[in-house]
């Protein structure tokens, strides 16, 4: 066992099963020789050869495009896009066919691929290069939006999500890539997919997270408890479709419920969340749903990032007032 | 200064067939063979009814929306005479041809085109895709499902259409560029009919082909007549084989005019040129082959008369087949999505259904 990192968790994932399965193929720009601009791939056409591990044209619709053919042909193709805000000429491709071919042939064509890429903001990354745009996925019937919090995680979700029937799209928060090592055993073990983890129990408040974002919620629960409010705190994990059930139990138990994210706050997973909730819960709510989201505007270039994105003083400062409701 | 060419090409046109249906001296073997001949004009007239009977089937508010083929139909039959049971076919929304010659069957074609998921689930087919609505994307998934056959040494080649007005989308150049580099056995038809909808060939591209547009991916282009159901197979034939042996992709431009509308909710009237049409009808494929068939004592009117019976009898039995077929229920809507349903969903489904019973 080794303690890794959450990029080297996804690379050891995507080796695992590389080396264990045959029709998993790899391929991006950049990934190849130079093993991907963040390293996810690092090594990996040299110990799987350039068969497997494949530079693409730079074409982000090409390569979701060659994900539906190739998967339509029984291979689990892994296609990495190189951020997440160069993922929009190939929504297209996911869209319309990725996320449609098994319901459009009555289940005759399927789509096991994965579709990585990093998100999110906190690293003074150039324009384009920091967005959450998580919704837009979670919002297309017939995709799953997986989003690992922390190294095991990413190692166990990657595997689930590789070995999936249909299509996943798996963010990587990259602001998190390196900050945390954890021990993760390279055992070829995954973790459910449409299932939440709850990472800190407590009986006052839930908090709700993914990502990124996990760490900031982290770090407010263990302030709070130090004010003497103990919070439970969740990692959504996969974002569509939600395990809403975990969700349910925990709100039942707390009666109050705050939803931290990075994305914007309107028409968000976090907007959803809060749905279910008032919809499946609201008896049992004690307070209004807070929610701690990045602004409804646009991502900042990196000198205001910070201003934009969501801080542990920010959801404390949320909690506090939801707990003013007795 | 100092100037040399460093790269020039030429675009190759091929017609085997004119339009008086005079054969060319160098005319292929196939094409001597009488039997193949007369299949393949009785494939080409099957189309034409079948075209038929599906706008009737649309006016009389039986069937929704259908391109046809008018005009069209020796491409898809060309091209699709020329593959084996083991290529796989990327149609798009007028590739009603190869369809038929690939063993979807009519019932199907009129299922989808009636609504219903079923038609897209083929029941010989298995591998083709169902047909690409969404302009041009389909020249990318033949390239992706070409890959997986060219990882797995099998020789097998991929065939895909698009119309001439699809060529300016990026996905066509993404795809027949990545099929360039990969060396990838893909055959890319350009069914260059005239018309994208209202949107004639000239404010389409200022090259004096489509086929050239291949020249940028580093893959071959060939202009052929799409009219000629000779040149169209022999051409589709040769670079059917060349996928198939590791030989690499081509680009086929096949140079045709749509005689009909866009689909049954185009009115060509409003754009398209009487004179020209007029013209184009000399020029259709049908006539031409006819009359080289008579040329050869090969068809007679007895023949047609056989041929016309037959073929109503077989498009009458599919649109029966296609009437009686059952109507979806509502747990189809969710049955497919993922191969499990999510838990979120399941009240909807449960919900769907309950109403559906009402």
């Amino acid at each position: 066992m080794a303690a890794i990192t959450l990029i080297e968790a996804v690379n050891a994932a995507m080796a695992y099963e590389l080396e264990h399965d045959q029709d998993v193929v790899l391929f991006g720009e950049d990934v190849g020789k130079n093993g991907g601009v963040f390293r996810a791939t690092d090594g990996l056409q040299k110990k799987y050869g350039k068969e497997r591990v494949i530079d693409t044209p730079l074409a982000e619709s090409m390569i979701a495009g060659l994900a539906v053919g190739m998967a339509a042909q029984g291979m689990k193709p892994i296609a990495e896009m190189q951020f997440m805000g160069f993922i929009f000429p190939a929504v297209d491709q996911i869209f319309c066919h990725a996320a449609r071919l098994r319901h459009r042939t009555r289940g005759r064509i399927t789509q096991p691929m994965v579709i990585r890429a990093p998100y999110g903001g906190g690293i003074h990354a150039p324009e384009h290069h920091s967005e959450s745009t998580e919704a837009l996925f979670s919002h297309i019937p017939g995709l799953k939006v997986v989003i690992p919090s922390n190294p095991s995680r990413a190692y166990g979700l990657m595997l689930a999500a590789i070995r999936d029937p249909d299509p996943v799209i798996f963010l990587e928060p990259k602001r998190v890539y390196r900050i945390v090592k954890h021990e993760v055993e390279d055992n070829g073990e995954e973790y459910p997919l449409e299932a939440c983890f709850v990472d800190r129990e407590g009986s006052d408040i839930t908090l709700i997270s993914w990502g990124a974002m996990m760490h900031e919620t982290l770090q407010a629960a263990e302030k709070l408890a130090a004010e003497g409010i103990e919070a439970e705190v969740i990692d959504v994990a996969t974002v569509s479709p939600i395990d809403m059930d975990t969700i349910l139990e925990s709100v039942e138990k707390t009666g109050r419920a705050c939803i931290i994210q990075e994305a914007p706050k309107s028409g968000s997973v976090g907007s959803e969340i809060a749905a279910e909730i008032a919809e499946k819960g609201v008896l049992n709510l004690l307070a209004p749903i807070g929610r701690v989201s990045g602004y409804d505007t646009v991502m900042p270039y990196y000198r205001l990032e910070k201003q934009y994105m969501p801080t542990v003083d920010r959801i404390l400062d949320e909690v506090r007032t939801i707990m003013e409701y007795k | 200064m100092t100037t040399t060419t460093v790269a020039s090409f030429e675009i190759e046109y091929h017609q085997y067939l004119d339009a008086n249906g005079k054969p060319a001296k160098d005319i292929p073997e196939f094409a001597k063979d009488m039997n193949t001949m007369r299949e393949l004009y009785r494939d080409m007239y099957k189309l034409r009814v079948f075209d038929a009977k599906a706008y009737a089937l649309q006016r009389t508010g039986k069937m929704g929306t259908y391109p046809a083929s008018l005009g069209q139909e020796a491409i898809g039959i060309g091209y699709g005479d020329a593959m084996t049971k083991e290529d796989v076919l990327i149609p798009y929304y007028r590739s009603t041809g190869g369809l038929l010659k690939h063993g979807v069957t009519m019932e199907e074609i009129l299922l989808y085109w009636g609504g219903d998921e079923a038609g897209s689930n083929y029941s010989v087919a298995k591998e083709d895709f169902p047909i690409c609505v969404p302009i041009a994307n389909q020249i990318i998934h033949a390239s992706g499902v070409a890959k997986a056959i060219q990882m797995r040494k099998q020789k097998r080649a991929v065939v895909t259409e698009i119309g001439e007005g699809g060529t300016s989308e990026g996905d066509f150049y993404e795809g027949i560029n990545v099929a360039g580099i990969w060396n990838l056995g893909v055959v890319f038809f350009i069914n260059n009919n005239q018309w994208a909808i209202s949107v004639p060939t000239d404010i389409q591209t200022a090259c004096e082909t489509y086929a050239q547009k291949a020249i940028a991916a580093g893959v071959e282009g060939i202009q052929v007549d799409g009219n000629d159901i000779v040149a169209v197979r022999e051409v589709a034939n040769y670079a059917l084989e060349k996928a198939r042996n590791g030989g690499g992709p081509t680009v086929i431009e096949a140079i045709t005019y749509r005689l009909c509308d866009h689909t049954t909710a185009d009115d060509a009237s409003r754009y398209d040129d009487p004179k020209v049409k007029e013209e184009a009808w000399k020029n259709e494929p049908l006539v031409r082959l006819r009359k080289y068939l008579e040329k050869n004592k090969a068809w007679s009117d007895k023949d047609e008369e056989a041929m016309k019976e037959e073929v109503a009898k077989e498009v009458d039995a599919a649109v029966k087949a296609y009437e009686a077929a059952p109507k979806p229920t509502p747990e189809l809507m969710f049955d497919h999505l993922y191969a499990e349903l999510p838990e979120l969903t399941k009240p909807q489904r449960e919900a769907a259904i309950k109403r559906g019973a009402k």
